[in-house]
């Protein structure tokens, strides 16, 4: 650093100034690094990032979790949510919904399921679909996204959707069940990882 | 240099939209810009602040008009 570099009063003397001070901060640095890469080998450096784990697939779990998805990468986090078991059926095409399934169990299963945000239940005060139509309504009238808005929204935030392999393969949904956009489907030690270095983790 | 780059008109908007098209419009400023944000969403009094510290751009005014909250945000 020259000596007309603006420095702050708070900021130590320009480095070539004083041979002594940067063998000092070269001794300091190394220290820092040391100390990093301890915490980095014990996991616990921690980013700023959330995973969410989608294990619920009714209307009331998909729709916090996805607001909190948008609103992660709206303040520049990163954000990986996870969908597994019930949770991944939100993510099947509006087409494809009830379709899925490779036996007559996991055909059962995809019946069950709605299938899609747009058909997802309530997982209380559903009546007959008159619960999920009347928040619907609601939420139109406060101007809040419903799910499918935001499923969308946070795909083109950059949020990672990521299907859950085992779920595909015990309930029979394939790739081409699911809406586009989607990360590549990843197993359970994937997702640990993916909560191991997020600076929050929850499981809705 | 304290001008108004964007204004994000967020009224009768509700969680997560005002925040939304905050980020939106951030990513056509440059770094300094001042941005001021209309909500009327009462949710965004704290989600505002909470979102600035998050992001890490400066929530540099807050205002309240009939109903009507101003912000005022300088990207970092």
């Amino acid at each position: 650093m020259s000596e007309n570099t603006t420095t702050r009063d708070a900021q130590p003397a320009p480095a070539d100034a004083e041979p002594a001070q940067t063998a000092d901060a070269a001794a300091l640095r190394a220290l820092i690094d040391q100390a990093l890469a301890e915490r980095d080998a014990q996991g616990i450096n921690k980013r700023n990032k959330i995973t969410i784990v989608a294990w619920d697939g009714h209307l009331d779990r998909i729709w916090p979790s996805l607001i909190l998805s948008t609103t992660a990468a709206a303040s520049g986090m990163e954000v990986s949510v996870f969908f597994t078991f019930w949770g991944l059926f939100p993510l099947v095409k509006p087409e494809r919904r009830r379709k899925t399934g490779r036996d007559w169990m996991t055909k059962a299963l995809g019946q069950m399921n709605p299938g899609s945000t747009a058909k997802a239940k309530l997982s209380r005060y559903n009546f007959a679909g008159m619960g999920p139509w009347m928040l619907g309504k609601m939420a139109e009238d406060y101007k809040t996204p419903h799910p499918t808005e935001l499923l969308e929204l946070a795909r083109d935030m950059g949020v990672h959707l990521i299907p859950c392999q085992m779920t595909m393969d015990l309930m029979g949904i394939g790739r081409e069940d699911l809406i586009e956009g989607l990360q590549e489907p990843i197993g359970a030690a994937t997702a640990l990882l993916e909560m191991k270095e997020s600076a929050i983790q929850l499981f809705i | 240099m304290d001008v108004i780059t964007a204004t994000v008109d967020a009224r009768g908007q509700s969680c997560p939209g005002p925040l939304v098209s905050l980020h939106r419009a951030l990513k056509d400023a440059l770094r300094g810009d001042l941005l001021e944000l209309l909500a009327t969403d009462p949710g965004s009094r704290s989600d505002v602040p909470s979102w600035s510290r998050l992001s890490g751009n400066d929530l540099v005014e807050t205002s309240e008009d009939a109903g009507v909250y101003r912000y005022v945000i300088r990207k970092a």
